[in-house]
């Protein structure tokens, strides 16, 4: 007994301020490895919890709904190593975690395919009506109706894919199999892409019936799909969101598919998650989903192991398996 | 052409309609209540039937129509029409193949991923004002899962394009192997089963396939398998289907077809691990459209005594 607490004494220290999913599924794993420090099972507040536990703390663990904030980071004064559970980092201050000399890991290409299965699973919905069907189904109106209202082919659609990182290249590898017309937007160009780039979202928008939003949320992305790009994209388009909710004017996206200005939308992300903007349950060519684009089975398991290989990493001064920023 | 009597058997897609009515005399067999009657009146007249997947030209439809010269089918399953009588009698048969065949493709996928990944019970949950209480549950990946057809003609070839995008590795089923294929053959459906993830029903209905889907193939495919049927309703024993998901010896199902259209059994309706369209693999405006010119194409090439675009028969 006194030898299992001693050797647990001995792990190292894992700061986690509210459980990731992937560390609940793997809990026990994890803790037979690390020491966690478990920040939301304190009845003290987490700032008191931090001036008193975490003076010493090397390493945390986040998810991507977690703010790590430069004033979270002040009361981890020791902190080398941040692994967070998601791709995106917006919810993290990188330039204070540069400022500090602070590691950085996210999930790297774990949950990419994930992503883009479910962006080609959207999309496949929206313009075959696949979720609209089933409750037609289930409603037992087939009998009543007979026919179905016809739905619009995949094939031969422009299909344009903002931000061409590992998620939208995986994006483009499955689109390119139905016979989409494939074209991108990103900060830059890449010269071994073989389709077409365009510089804005808004010319991108004007040469496609699909928009597959796939970057990250930043500053300059904020709002990027606004008024003018869902007026470009034209009333047979379509707009699939895997990304942030942030990244599109949503307000102005209720309102062009309520007005039919634009054909129908698949959204696994919005602006305010979980709230969802009630004028969109109301339409059927919309599917709506709840931010699970990365979470299946499979995925929470190679995420884990990823998190585990990151922390291994950091703790033997080796280099991080899926490093962010150098430091 | 106008005085060639056409019999259409079912409503269609409405372009379909409009432009039969235009170039024939169009008969719509569904607005006479007394058949026998309307088809001894007509008799003469009828030269042509066009069918679908609902119905087609039986012996006794055949027999009834003796100035009859061709059957053009909207849609390539066959299964609602006698083929040995009309070869018989001499009787040309054409359907719409490969202008179905990636609508079809695109269903399969789309149902695979929305059976894996819940996509219609997720969508009902944010409907339902679900989210705001609590996450939804983890779901089923699909990329790199393997996937087994049943039937590689255009259709199945199709649908493993798409599947190998995905990483999927594709095994199949048919009557014989196919020697210049890439793809790995298992000789019996429950060893195909047995050894995919997802199983995909894509062959013909005929007196072989019917319920091809049996009790051991869906227990070979298991409480982590899928079923995805977008062939015919009597590919699978409907029953045994329904209470295999209900017992979770299966793990989900995609169907767009069953056995008594439009009839669907009630007990699936609670299950979120199933997902139900109704029977629209080729239904999107483009390829009805190009469905339509085909049965027409096939009907004016067959009275104007050229070559059929696409026989059958």
């Amino acid at each position: 007994m006194e030898n299992q607490e001693v050797a647990a004494k001995l792990l190292p220290k894992v700061l986690i301020l509210e459980p990731p999913g992937v560390f609940t599924a793997f809990e026990t794993e994890f803790s037979q490895k690390f020491e966690c420090l478990r920040a939301w099972e304190s009845p003290i507040p987490t700032d008191e919890f931090l001036d008193a536990h975490a003076r010493s703390v090397e390493a945390m663990l986040v998810s991507g709904f977690t703010p790590i904030t430069s004033s979270v980071l002040h009361r981890v004064p020791s902190l080398r190593c941040i692994v967070t559970t998601s791709v995106g980092l917006d919810h993290m201050d990188l330039q204070e975690c540069r400022r500090r000399e602070i590691a950085v890991a996210n999930a790297g290409n774990v949950f990419s395919e994930d992503v883009a299965d479910l962006a080609v699973a959207l999309l496949i919905d929206v313009l075959r009506r696949i979720t609209a069907a089933d409750r037609f189904v289930r409603g037992e109106i087939w009998p009543i109706k007979g026919e179905y209202p016809l739905g619009s082919k995949l094939g031969g659609k422009r299909v344009g894919i903002v931000g061409l990182g590992s998620i939208g290249l995986d994006v483009a590898k499955r689109l390119e199999a139905f016979g989409c017309i494939l074209s991108y937007n990103s900060r830059k160009k890449k010269p071994s892409v073989p389709f077409p780039f365009y510089s804005n979202a808004c010319e991108l928008a004007a040469n496609c019936e699909v928009l597959v939003i796939c970057c990250a949320l930043t500053e300059e992305t904020h709002h990027m799909i606004n008024y003018e790009v869902l007026s470009a994209l034209g009333k047979e388009g379509v707009v699939v969101n895997i990304a942030r909710g942030g990244i599109i004017d949503e307000k102005e996206l209720v309102r062009c598919l309520v007005q039919g200005d634009i054909a129908g939308a698949g959204l696994d992300v919005f602006e305010n998650e979980p709230e969802v903007p009630r004028e969109l349950f109301g339409l059927a060519n919309v599917v709506l989903s709840p931010h699970r684009a990365v979470f299946t089975e499979e995925s929470f398991r190679d995420a884990f192991e990823l998190i585990l290989g990151n922390f291994e990493a950091f703790f033997s001064n080796k280099p991080l398996l899926s490093p962010v920023m150098d430091v | 052409m106008e005085d060639i009597g056409v019999l259409m058997m079912c409503p269609m897609a409405p372009y379909l309609e409009q432009e039969l009515d235009r170039r024939f005399k169009l008969f719509r067999f569904w607005n006479f209540p007394q058949k026998k009657e309307f088809l001894q009146e007509n008799s003469t007249s009828i030269k042509a039937v066009v069918g679908n997947a609902h119905a087609g030209a039986d012996a006794e439809l055949i027999d009834l129509l003796p100035g009859l010269e061709i059957v053009a089918n909207s849609g390539v399953g066959l299964d609602k029409i006698d083929l040995e009588k009309c070869r018989e009698k001499g009787i040309r048969v054409s359907s719409t193949p490969d202008v179905l065949t990636e609508d079809v493709a695109d269903l399969v996928i789309g149902l695979i991923l929305a059976t894996l990944r819940r996509i219609c019970e997720s969508d009902r949950y944010v409907r339902n004002g679900l989210w705001k209480k609590g996450a939804f549950k983890l779901t089923s990946k699909f990329s790199g899962k393997s996937v087994g057809i049943i039937g590689l003609g255009r259709i199945g070839l199709a649908i493993a394009k798409r599947a190998e995008a995905f990483g999927c590795p594709i095994s199949y089923y048919s009557r014989s192997q196919k020697r210049d294929s890439k793809y790995r053959y298992f000789p019996s459906v429950v060893e195909l089963a047995s050894n995919c993830n997802i199983l995909v029903v894509a062959c013909p209905l005929t007196d072989e396939t019917h319920h091809i889907i049996n009790c051991q193939v869906i227990d070979a495919l298991g409480p982590k398998g899928v079923l995805i049927n977008i062939g015919r309703g009597p590919h699978v024993d409907e029953p045994e289907l329904v209470s295999a998901l209900q017992e979770g010896r299966l793990g989900g199902a995609g169907l767009d077809v069953f056995e008594n259209e439009p009839e669907v059994p009630e007990k699936l309706f609670g299950l979120g691990n199933v997902v139900l369209t109704p029977h629209v693999g080729p239904a999107t405006i483009e390829t009805r459209m190009a469905m339509a010119d085909l049965v027409i194409g096939n009907l004016e090439s067959h009275f104007l005594n050229k070559p059929l675009l696409t026989p059958v028969v």
